[in-house]
């Protein structure tokens, strides 16, 4: 039977069919649905871990205990997950283990576009690149199988157009493996200086036997065609290529650490000129190179960015190396696209992180964010924010303000969600209250994961299997790491979170402000709470337009509310000066 | 062998473009058709644009559409249609909702909906449908049927027979909704 299903739920599904039963993961695109979806499969165990950190741990632990086990994240998580996983791959594995970075090159939901083959060479760990859902679907098989013949985690890399794309995968039933039994092996897992050292030695054994395998895999194979033009690809360039290329040779890579010398070696003597295909780093590229081969990549092909057809297509017509029947399309000109307003993504009616943002830009405060649907208010017409970095960066950078230039620092707050600050905000704030900081520091609270699709986490009383959990007290939290001005307000009410933020920048000691309030996408308004206009009040100033909400838009020279997308927050009826907004109940009294 | 087909459904979050995708895409499976469906997620909720982009045929290998490359472009939002408008093939056809959803940048003054899409559109594409899908959908009984309007406009123009619509249809909504889904695909459908 044949489905259709996206990269990631090919991903969910082959993990199933192939015995894994422990999965960890914290949320991310273009990964996230690979957790959600495993997770409602029968028999097996999932969770959202606080990090990648975290999730790659469980995944160790479950490894070493003798299960099958999954682990995702995007590539940026792969950075937090780093450390565990360059050591891991010194002890290898019991039960086989795949970890699945989902790269997003092009940045669509991203900030950054960091390419992770290199992780997996940096790790001296196997590397799977499928191109297509069917293949995501083997390759968690074949990696596994893997894993557990070469005694190593392997990584599989998608990317966003792999995740993301769905195609026909065929439905296999599950495989049963039974749990291996766990041994006590402190050479293989107390990873102390003096046993580290002999699993080092095994690591390049490991390679060795490893590039043995990919030589031969059917996972690497040749697809001869003509003979003038010679394409070495991977992942989701190999569909680009069959199409923008159709008469050349591929050398079609699934396996692609470590590489296949030989084969490479047979593929370029057969080829008149060879080139690599290859989105973002030039990996493969200059592992050739390396081996003496003369080939041609990114002095055609851009390295930034996705490829397309189009792109290969141009840029192979542009050398010079596109027979005419397989030239370029031709480019869209002339279509009267100027002048056309872009639809950037924004906080959502009623969202309730607005109100803060509109008051930090008020007081003209300097907020170092952090990623989250707020990140969002560091676009027009809020722009609130000053800088976004990664994953909890909010709360070191904020201390960092104020250690270069204490007046500067007494003007800053750092902005976090509740998820991410759970994520690796903690420490941040532990730092600051150690190294006698004076931060503020605000956790908007929402109770979820917004960003991604509202994903459960630590705070949330409810686990990834849809069980009640503890949820964590943020106030305690925070005062157990040594704060001692705790306040907690409604991100609504616009002259409580005033006198809060300048309260607490003024205090010369490190303060936490958790905005409590839950993503208005868990909670709809009533349609009896929305804002309407009193006409004959509104002067037309504007005032209500700076809070960015999608509901409010000028009609004419008056403000104008639309109902179908007011959430009745209110916040508008704080900014009017001229009281022309009311709430829709209060008007009917 | 099947004829191939490329084509945008393009739109606002909310809009119900997922749904007629998973309509489209079972139609186009059961007629025998290799099928690649490519979105991009992450945004949709926040009021981004939203773009699904299928192609049809023996065999697909690149799941994304190129520019000048759309057989068809499916616009649930007409500034929408307009900034995908370079994507679609000389002599495709643009099926256009005749509905206006103002980007943040026009409701906050910093730019202006272009009042002249509708002629732009037509200008570069003579095969344009404007469909007012919203009062149609009402007709049949839910405004929110609009994405099954457009979707019946796009039947007609895709060569995949009615009753296999149908079928897929009755298989991806939720019975509760099918008797106005199938009213509002007919309307579109037969929509001139």
């Amino acid at each position: 039977m044949k489905e259709l299903l996206s990269g990631n739920a090919a991903i969910a599904r082959g993990a199933f069919e192939s015995g894994v039963t422990v999965a960890a993961a914290y949320p991310g695109t273009p990964s996230t649905e690979i957790l959600e979806l495993f997770s409602s499969y029968p028999g097996i165990y999932a969770e959202w871990a606080p990090n990648e950190k975290v999730a790659m741990e469980v995944g160790i632990g479950a490894s070493i205990a003798g299960a099958r086990t999954l682990v995702a994240m995007k590539h940026v998580g792969v950075n937090v997950a780093a450390d565990p996983l360059l050591t891991f791959a010194y002890t290898g594995v019991n039960g086989g283990v795949v970890l699945v970075s989902a790269d997003d090159p092009g940045m669509h939901s991203s900030q950054n576009e960091q390419d992770n083959r290199y992780y997996a060479k940096f790790a001296k760990i196997p590397l799977l690149e499928p191109g297509d859902s069917q293949e995501a679907k083997d390759m968690i098989g074949i990696a596994l199988d893997i894993s557990e013949q070469f005694d190593t985690p392997v990584m599989l890399r998608t990317t966003t157009r792999v995740s993301h794309s769905q195609g026909f995968v065929e439905i296999g039933g599950p495989k049963s493996i039974a749990i291996r039994p766990y041994v006590k092996d402190a050479k293989k897992y107390l990873m102390v200086p003096a046993f580290a050292r002999m699993r080092r030695a095994l690591l390049e054994e490991r390679l060795a036997k490893l590039k043995e395998y990919s030589e031969k895999s059917p996972l690497n194979a040749i697809e001869w065609r003509g003979r003038a033009i010679g394409i070495i690809t991977s992942g989701i360039s190999y569909q680009y290529v069959r199409e923008s290329l159709p008469g050349a040779s591929v050398l079609k890579l699934g396996l692609t650490n470590p590489l296949p010398e030989k084969l490479i070696r047979q593929f370029a003597g057969g080829v008149q000129k060879l080139i690599v295909v290859e989105e973002l780093e030039p990996f493969v590229e200059d592992q050739v190179r390396s081996l003496g081969i003369t080939v041609s990549g990114k002095d055609l092909l851009p390295d930034t960015g996705e490829l397309n057809v189009q792109v290969i297509a141009g840029k192979f017509a542009e050398a010079g190396l596109l027979s005419p029947s397989e030239k370029a399309p031709v480019k869209a000109d002339g279509l009267v696209t100027a002048a056309i307003p872009g639809r950037p993504p924004v906080l959502c009616p009623g969202c309730p992180h607005r109100g803060l943002f509109f008051a930090l830009r008020k007081l003209k405060l300097i907020a170092t964010g952090d990623i989250g649907c707020y990140t969002l208010s560091g676009l027009p017409p809020l722009e609130a924010m000053d800088s976004c970095i990664c994953m909890g960066a909010s709360i070191g950078t904020a201390h960092g303000f104020g250690k270069a230039d204490p007046e500067l620092g007494g003007r800053t707050v750092a902005v976090i969600g509740d998820s991410t600050f759970l994520h690796s905000g903690i420490t941040g704030l532990l730092n600051m209250v150690y190294n006698k900081g004076a931060g503020t520091v605000v956790i908007l609270d929402n109770s979820t994961t917004a960003m991604t699709g509202h994903q459960h986490h630590p705070g949330t009383g409810s686990t990834l299997m849809g069980e009640q959990a503890q949820a964590v007290d943020f106030e305690a939290l925070v005062r157990a790491l040594g704060v001692k001005r705790v306040r907690v307000i409604d991100p609504l009410d616009l002259g409580e979170i005033t006198k809060a933020l300048q309260e607490e920048v003024a205090a010369r000691e490190p303060s936490v402000i958790i905005c409590r309030r839950p993503c208005i996408l868990l909670k709809r308004a009533t349609a009896d709470d929305v804002i309407l206009v009193q006409t004959e009040k509104c002067r037309g100033c504007k005032a209500c337009l700076r809070l960015g909400c999608p509901a409010i838009s000028m009609k004419g020279k008056l403000a104008h509310v639309d109902p179908d997308a007011c959430t009745g927050c209110g916040l508008c009826v704080q900014v009017c000066r001229d009281g022309a907004l009311v709430k829709g109940g209060s008007a009917n009294a | 062998m099947l004829k191939p087909v490329d084509l945008l459904m393009v739109g606002v979050g909310g809009q119900g473009t997922i749904l007629a995708s998973r309509v489209l895409a079972m139609a186009a499976q059961e007629a025998g058709y290799d099928i690649k469906v490519s979105e991009i997620h992450g945004m949709a909720q926040r009021g981004g644009s939203v773009v699904t982009q299928v192609r049809m045929g023996e065999k697909v290998y690149s799941p994304l559409v190129t520019e000048s490359g759309a057989d068809v472009v499916l616009a649930f939002e007409k500034l929408e249609g307009l900034r995908f408008l370079p994507f679609l093939k000389p002599g495709g056809i643009m099926i256009v909702n005749n509905h206006e959803i103002p980007p943040v940048p026009v409701l906050i003054g910093a730019a202006e909906y272009p009042p002249d899409i509708l002629e732009r559109v037509r200008t570069i594409s003579p095969n344009t449908f404007v469909v007012d899908a919203f009062d149609i959908a009402l007709k049949c009984g839910n405004p929110k049927a609009a994405n099954i309007v457009l979707l019946g406009v796009l039947a007609r123009n895709l060569p995949i027979e009615r009753e296999i619509w149908e079928k897929a249809l009755s298989a991806r909504v939720p019975p509760k909704f099918l008797e106005v889904n199938r009213s509002a695909f007919a309307a579109g459908y037969e929509y001139k």
